[in-house]
């Protein structure tokens, strides 16, 4: 496919209407705006629904009420708007029912900055409501990686029956990339998919006890809920398996950075820029940051690695703890860090890692 | 002998209603299930239960249901509906869930006309709760939040969702009813019944608000909860169709 010049907000929008996204509700906020706007153009061309919602917590409900009924849907937001969806996001995952939504992160606390940042990571990784569930949490780099994530959010959502959240930031949605579209679904691919949920979908069914669809967030029944609870647990361990990562330059690193998201972008650059002046550095960065790539810290040489350098654009640092989680001790961490809508400088990076070299 | 009634297929055979004696949910949900057998429309139906005890029903009913995050049961339907426009897609909420906590997203599918329709319990109470005050308690009325009885000074008067819902210009059909006579049942499944006639003609929104008690929470045996409903409740209440776009159609 030809490459296309797009904003990283109008790409992930463009990039779930070809992953087969027939609706769409959101409430404006900065800096996602243009996910709504071109919505509400896009998927009346392809027989899909968007819907101005009358807020953020009404928004996630129809997409809850949409998924219910077997349609593949999304809603987005940024960070004060996600914190008001959470409610529904927390029902979507005790319920079993499949959507994706996008977090375009600014700074907070409160209403923040509405300049990109990193403060959301517990939110996104920890608790997205409540109740203690778990989700799949993808975080890209690039505009990209945002368009081909957001194809991998729709198919994990249906697979497992989950809510999927793309943990963006505010630099991956203002931004303009060149990037590769995935071929769209055709309608009788997106039928499909919808008619392979009839089974569970709430849309009506003939008169059969046994079988009515039965979409609820919760049981009467403790020993129902707690059944509930286990193999939810059950699939959480399941997708350890999946955790996505980039690697880059670890082999024969002796200074790594660890980032995710648009900071992994920065660090990577870093590295090049370290290495030119014969510093060994590499860097960790997680693709998923739920599941989190444990995996990839194990794979480091601790022999020659002396110092883990934490990048991330949140103040107090919150990515840091699934990373020491991860390192177990096998090193030292020290962190490198902005906030409040400020953008993470490469050259900051480069000077923390020099230190940590020099010790 | 001929039979000439039994019970609506519709709730389980082998399942028990939850609730207590002399409220009207149990009532209100037979009359829903009759009619959804009369328009043969019971494997279109696609149930929102809102929050309390007008979710209690959810293991009993035999047709397809969810429960909303409480208030939110109009959002959810849209969704449902809009996606799905081949359901008959209502909601089931009392008035904490509906006119309470739910004020935005019931006055905003209304607003919108969405193509659904709201089953809308009120009993001037929160039930499952406990007793606590509700956006439809009476002036006076005690309630385990307002002991000395609801204060107009500091709580406000009760909320007329049929009167606000008639300001907006998109609503289809409001009618209020209760179901404290036999006579009032009637009239209620009728309602319910032209509410889903509505739906599925694609007219949009319809809302039946349906006055009921709660002897438990009002302290009062089934009796005079009826009592109570006729010489309190439908004073301030009074019962009849508020809009019906149908008639303007004529």
């Amino acid at each position: 496919m030809a490459r296309v010049f797009m904003k990283g907000t109008e790409a992930v929008a463009e990039a779930a209407v070809r992953a087969g996204c027939r609706f769409f509700a959101g409430y404006p906020i900065t800096p996602q705006n243009e996910v709504p706007e071109y919505l509400s153009r896009r998927l009346p061309e392809v027989g899909g629904v968007f819907v101005q919602g009358e807020s953020e917590v009404a928004s996630i409900n129809m997409v809850y009420g949409a998924a219910s009924a077997g349609t593949r849907s999304m809603t987005s937001s940024s960070s004060p708007g996600i914190a008001l969806k959470s409610e529904g996001i927390s029902y979507c995952a005790a319920a079993r029912v499949p959507m994706v939504y996008a977090n375009f992160a600014r700074g907070g606390p409160g209403v923040g900055s509405i300049q990109p940042a990193q403060q959301d990571y517990l939110q996104a990784t920890k608790a997205s409501g409540n109740g203690g569930f778990r989700m799949p949490v993808l975080a890209p780099a690039t505009v990209q990686e945002a368009v081909d994530l957001t194809v991998k959010a729709f198919d994990w959502a249906d697979r497992d029956r989950t809510p999927v959240l793309l943990l963006a930031d505010g630099v991956i949605g203002t931004m303009m990339e060149p990037v590769v579209l995935p071929e769209p679904k055709s309608d009788e691919e997106v039928a499909a998919i919808k008619e392979s949920k009839k089974s569970w979908a709430c849309i009506g069914h003939e008169l059969d006890y046994a079988h009515r669809a039965w979409i609820q967030p919760g049981n009467w029944s403790t020993l129902v809920m707690q059944q509930c609870n286990e193999e939810a647990a059950a699939m959480y361990e399941s997708w350890k398996d999946e955790a996505m990562v980039e690697e880059y330059r670890t082999e024969d690193a002796e200074i790594i950075l660890t980032a995710y998201g648009i900071c992994g972008r920065i660090a990577k650059s870093a590295v090049n820029l370290l290495r030119a002046e014969g510093i060994k550095a590499g860097m960790v960065r997680p693709i998923t940051v739920y599941p989190f790539p444990e995996a990839a810290y194990d794979r480091l040489d601790y022999t020659k690695v002396k110092a883990i350098l934490d990048v991330e654009m949140s103040i107090p640092a919150l990515f840091v703890e699934d990373v020491k989680a991860a390192v177990k001790g096998r090193c030292p961490i020290e962190t490198c860090l902005c906030s409040g809508g400020n953008i993470m400088s490469r050259e900051a990076v480069i000077e923390a890692a020099k230190k940590l070299v020099e010790g | 002998m001929n039979k000439i009634y039994t019970r609506t297929k519709t709730i389980q055979a082998d399942k028990v209603s939850g609730f207590c004696p002399g409220c009207m949910h149990s009532t209100v949900i037979k009359l829903i299930g009759e009619v959804l057998e009369e328009l043969n429309v019971v494997d279109k139906a696609a149930c929102v239960l809102g929050i309390g005890c007008c979710g209690l029903h959810m293991d009993y009913i035999a047709y397809d249901n969810t429960t909303a995050p409480h208030g939110r049961a109009c959002a959810v339907a849209t969704g449902m509906k809009r996606t799905n426009p081949d359901s008959l897609v209502f909601t089931y909420q009392g008035d904490g869930d509906f006119a309470s906590i739910g004020l935005a997203e019931s006055m905003s599918a209304a607003n919108r006309g969405e193509n659904i329709t709201v089953i809308f319990i009120n009993n001037g109470i929160y039930g499952m709760t406990g007793g606590q005050m509700a956006p439809t308690t009476l002036v006076g009325m005690k309630a385990t939040t307002a002991p000395k009885g609801r204060d107009p000074k500091e709580h406000g008067y009760p909320m007329h969702m049929c009167e606000i819902l008639n300001q907006l210009t998109a609503p289809y059909y409001l009618e209020r009813t209760s179901c404290n006579t036999p006579a009032n049942v009637n009239k209620t499944k009728a309602a319910i019944k032209k509410a889903f006639q509505n739906q599925l003609d694609g007219k949009g929104f319809s809302m039946v608000e349906i006055v009921t008690g709660c002897p438990t929470n009002w302290g009062l045996d089934a009796l005079r909860s009826l009592d109570f409903i006729e010489e309190k409740m439908l004073p301030e209440y009074p019962l009849g169709v508020i809009r019906d776009r149908s008639k303007e159609e004529a």
